[in-house]
């Protein structure tokens, strides 16, 4: 909720006209010229990861020991395990050293590897979060391509309207509410499906904890969907919007194309670029709504793990966690640029 | 006007939108005829509807605008069409010239593609065959034939012009309507395309519609001119004779603003014409021209005014013709 | 600034209202929002912070709405409808004041970038996004958490994760304003980085600005709740830490529907009507910008 809602900016630059054919060799040094910058941006999150934690105010031993009683050598000792009686250079050394030999540290909470941790919980967030990106995605295209090729009927004004009430909605309550509703039950209504956790209790075998599992889905997917579906609903719609009113709409049409064919040949492929590029590009909104759903279902993933990281709070968790889904969301964004440069001819010359 | 069956005929067509705030007129009752192999010039400022009576040619028009009248095209009424059949004309029988400048053409698809598209969709030719018929249609614009598979951004303003003419003539249409062809090229190269039209038209014997706000553009290279305004035609006539012997103080005006070139008194005196065009939901009563005209008299705000002789073969709204021609 | 300029301010002004008036969405958000600012800042004349207290609590727990208490109690007794009230100054007022906090950085990172050229405005942009790649919500949690809670922090929090969209924004309306012809012969005049940015950019700036803030407060709004529903806020009086009141304490297990639906449609009220308004404003403006530039 925190980005600017349809404004998709396009990072095409276009080639002056010329006689000579474009070079398209440029492809592979872009890549590359975006993989250094993310290489980059990532070194920096290392970097900033290790002063953040470290630097600012609050003693993290102290925070640790809010509600705690713990003695002057206790605190000591921990402060020895975190390594925070060294030099503050070394300390860098040694943070930035581990950190790229993937040894993220040990968890306060747990008493284990970081990086364990985050193996176990990394299938769970996958199915999640992979899964409802996709419903919303495929929905939100969908929705998004009839709103605007009808634009001002009712689909249309309808669409919009749910869009910006979802886009409203603070994802926790959403989730609040569809647990009461649909989970618990509220008032004569019953509760159907299951909100706590990814499977029962007595789970059963084969097939049955398949469908078990699902079931245990419905209620954090259809939560992340509905927050993040409108955004791509509106992307896709002002994407389409701006393509219908260029010429080239309009000389398709001439040309005796059918209504369908325009759409279907023209002006959809051409508004999906900004679009799909824009999904990549707002992962990080995803990831929000991702630790949210995750916790209040208690879902057993990397969300719900930063989560308790944060409330115990356990701070070699917390910087383990953080840096991976910050480069991971790194990475998305990276990927996005060279898609779209793949994709779109007009970028590629450039 | 002769008698023969035109190509193309407009009977009273009018041409309004439907907004919120009301009813925007943006053509009102215009009536034009346009022979075969023949080239009319249709000039005004923007918002004089030339290019919405374009649009309406081959119901190219929005949803909310209503169009009336009769718009017969070798004898059919284009408005009445079934959709089918509407869409077997389009392209086919008459084409369309964009600006070329502008988003008229695809980015994301190479020009040899859009050109070869609207055979495909007629069903004119397969691939194959389609791909032949571009390069053919490629050099008789004079472009070189490995441009096929370039993108639209990889050209020229007047490159991408040539190629907008490449499609419109794809179809070998009877009839070819060209929007403002060449407003946003330069000079020289516009001079260049001006050209290739007049040879293409005259080669294939294909009618011609040009819209233009430049009556020395229409005036070279069309036959026959109209001048719009607010909607009206307020002139017709051969395209010379209107240019160098304007009878509308409209047609005058825009005459001279566009100084012939070469001529040097037309350079030294450019006759700038006061105001706005006016809004088409409020406009003046009598001649709509009337607030602006120099030569305006006072029955001009409740006259009702039609296109008058004004001499062989030529009209114009103006009482001041009606008068003249009154007294002869 | 002349007379005329002032004129023909005015002018603009007048024209503004009347197309913002014309957006229905705009108008009735506008009005929700200013009667929410009364509330909230009415609230001291009728209640006080007792409301919150669980000691003093005036009602029965898990009492459903009735005439007492119109939107029920929560789990201690207290009166839903007076602990909204309160709460709405918490939240509007930390929502503006991150929103401020993050179009100042903005403004000042955009122009800075749109203004100036050389390897200062690479720099600008580099910053801004790598600030912009970092998943918002997340960062603002880790930041809330290490720093600790307080409304200080909190307000920190979401304006450090939250300027760079408009930074962007923003310097894309400098680059505009600056690539007009009046500009150059400003500069060709003398005009020094100072007073072009501040007569001449921020002027035109100004009402993108304005569109801006108002949806970055909507933002806020929802980060802050989120924030406070996951624990990291020491914000007792808040709509999320009140959500979270009825997560821990089960409401949805004891039936108590209007505990989880009260606090959330206050928010959601709230920001929807930010949202239309700063759509409106938005709407309003664009074609202008638009047109001008």
């Amino acid at each position: 909720m925190t980005a600017p809602l349809e404004a998709a900016e396009p990072a095409v630059q276009a080639a002056g006209p010329g006689d000579e054919r474009p070079a398209r060799r440029g492809t592979l040094q872009y890549a590359l010229a975006k993989a250094g910058g993310a290489l980059f941006s990532i070194a920096m999150v290392i970097v900033a990861t290790f002063f953040v934690f470290r630097l600012l105010p609050g003693d993290p031993v102290r925070n640790l020991a809010q509600g705690r009683n713990m003695t002057p050598a206790q605190l000591d000792l921990e402060r020895h395990r975190l390594g925070l009686d060294k030099p503050l250079i070394n300390q860098f050394f040694d943070f930035v050293g581990n950190t790229l030999r993937l040894d993220l540290g040990t968890s306060y909470e747990y008493k284990r590897p970081v990086l364990d941790l985050i193996g176990e919980r990394f299938g769970p967030t996958l199915l999640l979060a992979g899964t409802g990106l996709v419903i919303a995605v495929s929905l939100g295209i969908w929705q998004g391509t009839r709103a605007g090729w009808r634009h001002g009927g009712r689909f249309d004004r309808f669409s919009t309207g749910t869009s910006l009430v979802l886009w409203s909605v603070p994802t926790f309550w959403l989730g609040l509410l569809l647990m009461m509703v649909f989970g618990v039950g509220v008032g004569p209504i019953p509760g159907v499906l299951p909100f706590r956790g990814i499977e029962s209790v007595d789970a059963p075998d084969g097939f049955a904890y398949l469908l078990d599992v699902a079931s245990h889905m419905v209620l954090p997917c259809l939560t992340l969907v509905a927050v993040i579906y409108a955004q791509y609903l509106l992307v896709m719609r002002s994407s389409l919007l701006e393509e219908v009113s260029q010429d080239y709409v309009t000389v398709a049409r001439a040309k005796g194309l059918r209504d369908d064919e325009v759409r279907r040949r023209h002006a959809v492929p051409n508004a999906l670029l900004p679009t799909v590029t824009l999904v990549f590009m707002r992962i990080g909104f995803v990831v929000g709504g991702a630790v949210t759903v995750e916790t209040i279902y208690t879902w057993p993933g990397l969300g719900q793990l930063f989560y308790e990281a944060i409330s115990v709070p356990d701070f070699t968790l917390m910087q383990g966690t953080f840096m991976l889904i910050t480069v991971a969301v790194i990475i998305m964004n990276t990927l996005a640029d060279v898609v779209y440069r793949v994709l779109d001819p007009r970028v590629r010359s450039a | 006007m002769s008698d023969r069956m035109s190509l193309l005929q407009l009977d009273d067509v009018s041409v309004t939108y439907r907004i919120a705030a009301g009813e925007v007129p943006a053509v009102r009752g215009v009536s034009l005829a346009l022979d075969s192999g023949a080239a009319l010039g249709v000039a005004g400022e923007s918002g004089s509807g030339k290019s919405t009576l374009a649009m309406a040619l081959l119901r190219l028009l929005p949803r909310d605008a209503r169009v009336g009248g009769r718009i017969l095209l070798d004898g059919e009424d284009v408005l009445t069409m079934k959709w089918g059949r509407m869409r077997a004309v389009r392209w086919a029988e008459a084409s369309i010239v964009f600006q070329g400048a502008q988003h008229g053409l695809n980015p994301v698809r190479r020009v040899g593609d859009q050109i070869a598209e609207p055979l495909l969709v007629h069903g004119l030719a397969k691939p194959e065959a389609a791909r032949r018929r571009v390069t053919e249609l490629l050099e008789q614009v004079g472009l070189p034939t490995w441009r096929a598979r370039s993108y639209p951004h990889e050209l020229s303003g007047g490159q991408r012009q040539r190629v907008m003419i490449a499609m419109a003539l794809a179809c070998s249409p009877r009839l070819i309507i060209a929007d403002e062809p060449t407003t946003a090229l330069d000079v020289m190269v516009q001079a260049q395309v001006l050209t290739l039209i007049k040879e293409l038209v005259a080669e294939h014997g294909i009618s011609l519609i040009m819209i233009s706000h430049d009556l020395s553009v229409l005036a070279d290279v069309c036959d026959q001119l109209a001048v719009m305004y607010a909607g009206r035609v307020v002139e017709h006539g051969p395209s010379a004779e209107v240019f160098h012997d304007a009878k509308h103080p409209y047609s005058r005006a825009l005459a001279a603003a566009f100084p012939t070139v070469g001529d040097p008194a037309s350079r030294m005196a450019p006759q700038g014409l006061g105001g706005d065009p006016p809004d088409p939901m409020r406009l003046p009563g009598g001649c709509a021209f009337h607030p602006r005209c120099p030569v305006a008299l006072d029955e001009c705000a409740s006259l009702d005014v039609e296109l008058w002789p004004a001499g062989p073969g030529r009209t114009a709204a103006c009482v001041h013709v009606r008068e003249k021609e009154g007294a002869s | 600034m002349t007379s005329v300029a002032t004129t023909r301010r005015r002018q603009a002004l007048g024209r503004f209202w009347t197309d913002f008036r014309r957006h229905r969405a705009g108008a009735v958000g506008l009005t929700v929002l200013i009667v929410a600012v009364l509330l909230a800042v009415t609230a001291p004349l009728f209640i006080d912070e007792n409301v919150t207290s669980v000691v003093d609590a005036p009602g029965e727990e898990w009492s459903g709405p009735s005439l007492a208490f119109p939107f029920g109690t929560d789990e201690s007794g207290r009166s839903i409808l007076l602990m909204v009230w309160w709460g709405s100054r918490t939240s509007l007022l930390i929502g503006f004041l991150a929103a401020l906090v993050s179009i100042v950085i903005g403004m000042v990172v955009g122009i800075a970038a749109g203004h100036f050229r050389g390897w200062l405005s690479a720099v600008l942009m580099r910053i801004t996004d790598w600030f912009l790649v970092l998943p918002s919500l997340v960062t603002a949690l880790v930041l809330a958490a290490i720093l600790g809670g307080s409304t200080f922090t909190i307000i920190m929090a979401i304006g450090i994760t939250t300027w760079p969209s408009t930074a962007r924004l923003i310097r894309a309306q400098t680059l505009a304003v600056e690539a007009r012809p009046y500009i150059e012969r400003s500069k060709a005049l003398g005009a020094g980085h100072w007073h072009i940015t501040s007569r001449h950019v921020l002027p035109n700036v100004a009402p993108l600005l304005l569109a801006s803030t108002t949806l970055e407060v909507a933002s806020a709004i929802v980060t802050e709740s989120t924030l406070a529903f996951l624990g990291v806020s020491s914000n007792k009086t808040s709509w999320g830490t009140m959500l979270r009141g009825s997560y821990d304490y089960g409401a949805a297990t004891q039936g108590a529907w209007w505990y989880i639906l009260i606090p959330g449609l206050a928010i959601l009220a709230v920001v929807m009507a930010f949202t239309l308004v700063g759509r409106a404003l938005e709407a309003v403006l664009n074609p202008r910008l638009r047109k001008a530039s």
